[in-house]
């Protein structure tokens, strides 16, 4: 059954080559991009059924040197982020269609092989075996997706493409590969522990190194979005709005904080953070991170950077659920990186598809259109509920879990913490929505030749809508997987 | 003479050593320009594949000398021709026989004046690099080790671009400086060590401390102008900017892992007490190599420049690992040899295409190309990457040895990892620079120039870069085969220091910190 793992990665690096190799037949090489992001799916949920009985599936491939290989592996968290990750692509490709095509992009055979090989190094990280192998992908996501920020090819899209390479390759250079390098050296391997709790690290390890690695830990998969290594997020949204919602929704910046909260319970684990006392003042330096995000977000008039905003604090939520350490705050964090995922991809959808309806770009200028635009202004509001936390809505449990998490740390700061930042969301999201339905079109503006944006567009919309809604109705499929981390 | 090993009769070091020279002396009687170049590439091809025989024979289990040869030369001063290959140099072997076939390609449109003589000049140094690799007396590794200079200075100076006499006078200059206190240090040894040139005689001797001292200052300078260290590099950017592409490839795949192939082989066993006494020294020198390079190769807007100066980056990582002292360390700087040297040299045939299309080696000149020369492109992104230590690709795993092995020398005596960590730059550095000059040459910016005239690479070239990618990801995702080559030799090299120095080391990394 290991194969399926080599399977899953090499569905979106044959996509990318048949992409490059017919990219001048538009029909196929979109049609080659649909089958590929389907076919991961399958192969994706196949392994579900394995992994759900307890089952880890590992398939070592390279030797690089004793303790270092390239090794892939499928267990409950992995199978978190390879969830998403496949289906959302399914969804985002036929939505890139629409949108795509909708505006007369230039370059599309670049820019879909650059997002099926985006989702190749996502994938690779979600069934990553151990730290150089993770390394090795979250490079390639790296790198891979500067293409996709610098698509349009101006000043305004070179300099985007430039802060978000750099803060990236940055950070990863200057943290990362000296902490992957001195974990190597302290323990002799990359692995990652079987379980959430021992971690690898022996006994007899200085205490000031294994700080010292976690912090360059914490900011070196900058893609995480954590504060003061954040600024590349909101300077990636010149990107085309497909590529904003899966990559700087779902890919890029899950794939951050997948590294972050994995190396926090398999390298380090539980017991190492208990007995460093590393886990509360971790969930409160991100606090800061969701705080401040939420307030820029709020000063925000232009809507892909509102959403970019909300995205910083959002995974900063993450974070700090599993750096409470207990069994609901990790719950609840990771079952977020689902929650998140389909909502927040919802939120960048409409507005893509506001802009290609109307061309506007600025929530002042989107009073009233929601009555033109009644499904896409509809499902924007449903996944605002799941950002505020409000139920049925997916964001819910995941609110749920980390307030029971941080009642069981007994950090009542946390609590309050939560509570200010739920106000925060909702003060941000809520009036978009409503100024849409209940606000005037301004003086001079009629709605002439605005209308509701093509259906290849709003059908994934209304999908990962109805997905964000069914997740909070039925969590139990997804909380079954962040159980069995927590174990 | 225990420390040598004959496995086979036949005399395959000579074979390859002077079948270039035989080929030089042909190619003094052949007019035509076309046979010249086919015949070059014949010698050199037949040369790379007689180097393979080398590997199978080659006995990983032992620090011997292997392949041994030994006929008496100058029997009034007790000068030997003997030759022999251990896992230090077999390695560096097989990359000079690997790159020169590439060399003779990467010159077949490039070269238009005097083919014959740039064709005699590549073999002849070809004979002299493979020789300095395997030359066991130190008169003979003497000779070889001057007579490269030769080549090297007509190559710059009579095939190079504007400033050639300038760069080729440095060259020569700079490395004839050095290699003069070499001379005088082997004469010294020849006289304490009962009249013999033989290099293994002269290791794990008990010379005195003060003299052992002075004989790694002589053999320091020679070397270190050689790979180049951190002040001494100034020849190089020079020298790469007007040599032809052969020339740059030779002088970055070869010519500089003689200045590190010269510390292992001599400096280390001949003078290990001052190698331990003086190594903090040259541990901070080559990170200041590795900062400084970095910073330099960020500010250029010449390609070749950049590369050259990259390279006083990288080098600074090999000796780095060198003067660790420990096994990943010295482990990972060999490598690391091997794969600067495929790399770079990957690079600079790459420059050189570009070169030969535009006329220019400014990067504004080459910006923008990407979407004409899409293969061209693909080639150029995967050495890059290579050259900073992208993972999956060979230098990360010689960078990974050698950071290792710099953590390792710091946590085995419980000190913090100052000289680890202050090396991490370099590698960040390395990352700028190199994406920087793929951005521009790929996208460019908003005003690029009319590049719509470019042709994409041909046949040829694919050829010439394709085997160097394929060593790129061979060595990146698996090692072991060429480690296992270079272990026990190390090993062997290390064990002395252990035994006879290890409260000296431990003396040394207190000095540092």
């Amino acid at each position: 059954m290991e194969y399926k793992l080599l399977i899953a990665l090499l569905i979106p690096l044959l996509g990318t080559i048949g992409v490059m190799y017919k990219g001048d037949n538009e029909n196929l090489r979109e049609g080659i991009s649909c089958v590929s992001s389907l076919l991961l799916l399958c192969v994706v949920g196949s392994i579900v059924p394995q992994v759900l009985g307890g089952k880890t599936l590992t398939l070592q491939m390279f030797t690089i040197l004793p303790g270092v290989t390239v090794t892939l592996r499928a267990d409950a968290m992995s199978m978190i982020f390879a969830l998403v990750a496949s289906s959302l692509w399914t969804i985002a490709v036929f939505y890139s269609m629409g949108y795509m095509r909708g505006l007369n992009e230039h370059a599309q055979t670049r820019f879909n092989a650059c997002f099926a090989l985006a989702i190749f190094g996502a994938i690779g990280v979600a069934f990553s075996d151990n730290l150089f192998t993770m390394y090795l992908f979250y490079e390639i996501v790296s790198i891979c997706t500067y293409p996709l920020v610098a698509h349009h090819q101006d000043e305004e899209g070179y300099n985007g493409a430039r802060k978000y390479i750099v803060y990236l390759t940055t950070t990863a250079k200057a943290f990362l590969l000296p902490a992957m390098i001195l974990i190597y050296v302290l323990t002799g391997t990359l692995d990652f522990a079987s379980n959430a709790h021992s971690g690898i690290f022996p006994a007899g390890v200085s205490n000031v190194l294994v700080t010292m690695l976690y912090i360059f830990c914490l900011f070196g998969f900058a893609k995480n979005g954590v504060m003061p290594f954040h600024h590349w997020l909101p300077g990636a949204m010149v990107a085309p709005t497909p590529v904003s919602a899966l990559l700087h929704a779902v890919a890029v910046v899950k794939v951050g904080v997948f590294c972050t909260t994995r190396v926090m319970l398999y390298t380090f684990g539980t017991d190492t953070m208990h007995a460093l006392n590393l886990g509360i003042p971790t969930a409160y330096f991100v606090s800061f991170t969701v705080l401040v995000a939420s307030i820029i977000a709020l000063s925000k008039d232009n809507l892909k950077a509102r959403l970019a905003y909300s995205t910083v604090s959002q995974l900063s939520y993450i974070i700090l659920g599993v750096a409470l350490l207990t069994d609901p705050g990790i719950q609840g964090g990771l079952i977020h990186i689902v929650n998140h995922a389909f909502s927040k991809i919802t939120l960048f959808f409409c507005a893509g598809a506001i802009y290609v309806a109307t061309h506007k770009k600025y929530i002042s200028e989107m009073e009233g259109l929601g009555k033109t635009m009644p499904f896409t202004f509809a499902a924007f509001g449903i996944a605002s509920l799941s950002m505020i936390g409000a139920p049925p809505v997916a964001g819910f449990i995941t609110k749920w879990n980390l307030l029971i998490g941080s009642v069981e740390a007994h950090q009542l700061g946390i609590l309050l913490i939560l509570i200010a930042s739920t106000m925060l969301n909702a003060a941000y999201f809520a009036p978009i929505t409503y100024k849409a339905f209940f606000g005037k079109r301004p003086e001079g503006e009629p709605f002439t030749g605005i209308k509701e944006a093509p259906l290849s567009m709003l059908i994934p919309i209304l999908i990962a809508c109805t997905i964000s809604v069914l997740l909070g109705i039925f969590p139990n499929f997804m909380l079954q997987f962040v159980k069995a981390v927590t174990g | 003479m225990d420390q040598l090993l004959i496995n086979s009769g036949f005399p395959i070091l000579s074979v390859l050593i002077f079948l270039p020279l035989i080929g030089a002396i042909v190619l003094l009687f052949i007019k035509s320009e076309s046979l010249c170049r086919n015949i070059a590439l014949a010698t050199t091809s037949v040369v790379g594949l007689l180097s393979i025989r080398l590997l199978f024979g080659f006995d990983t289990t032992t620090a011997k000398f292997q392949f041994v040869e030994h006929k008496s030369w100058i029997e009034a001063f007790n000068i030997n021709y003997t030759l022999g290959v251990d896992g230090i140099s077999i390695l560096l072997i097989l990359l000079t026989t690997f790159i020169m076939p590439f060399c003779v390609l990467a010159s077949w449109s490039y070269i238009k004046t005097r083919v014959q003589a740039f064709m005699i000049c590549l073999l002849i140094m070809e004979t002299a690099m493979l020789g300095v690799f395997v030359a066991l007396d130190f008169v003979l590794f003497y000779v070889l080790w001057e007579a490269m200079l030769i080549p090297m200075y007509m190559l710059i100076g009579i095939w190079g671009g504007p400033r050639k006499i300038y760069a080729s006078i440095k060259f020569f200059l700079y490395t004839l400086a050095g290699s003069i206190l070499l001379l005088v240090g082997i004469i010294w040894l020849y006289t304490v060590n009962d009249h013999s040139f033989f290099i293994p005689d002269m290791m794990w001797k008990d010379y005195a401390l003060s003299s052992q001292v002075y004989l790694f200052i002589a053999f320091f300078l020679a070397f270190a102008i050689k790979v180049p260290m951190f002040p001494f590099h100034t020849w190089l950017p020079a020298a790469h900017v007007e040599a032809p592409t052969a020339g740059s490839v030779i002088l970055a795949s070869v010519l500089l892992k003689m200045g590190t192939y010269g510390f292992l082989r001599f400096a280390l066993p001949i003078t290990p007490e001052a190698t331990v006494l003086l190594m903090p020294y040259v541990l901070w020198l080559s990170i200041a190599g590795i900062i400084y390079g970095g910073f330099t190769a960020l500010a250029q807007s010449d390609m070749k420049k950049l590369i050259a100066y990259s390279s006083v980056g990288h080098m600074g990582f090999v000796t780095l690992g060198i003067f660790v002292l420990n096994i990943d360390g010295v482990k990972g700087a060999i490598l690391q040899m091997i794969n600067h040297g495929i790399t770079t040299g990957a690079l600079f045939l790459c420059v050189g295409m570009i070169y030969e299309r535009t006329h220019s080696r400014e990067l504004r000149s080459a910006t923008g190309i990407g979407k004409y020369m899409p293969i061209y492109i693909t080639f150029l992104a995967f050495f890059s990457l290579s050259s900073f230590g992208f993972p999956g690709t060979n230098s990360f795993v010689g960078e990974f040895m050698i950071l290792a092995g710099a953590f390792e020398f710091s946590t085995s005596q419980n000190n913090f990892p100052y000289l680890a960590l202050a090396a991490i730059p370099g590698a960040v550095l390395a990352a700028a620079y190199m994406l920087r000059m793929l951005q521009k040459i790929i996208w460019g910016g908003t005003d690029n120039p009319d590049q719509s005239w470019l042709s994409d690479i041909n046949t040829r070239e694919i050829v010439t870069l394709a085997p160097f990618l394929f060593f790129v990801f061979w060595i990146g995702l698996g090692p072991q085969p060429f480690l296992d080559l270079i272990h026990t030799s190390v090993y062997e090299l290390l064990q002395h220091f252990d035994i006879h120095h290890g409260q000296a080391v431990a003396a040394a990394g207190s000095i540092l910190h």
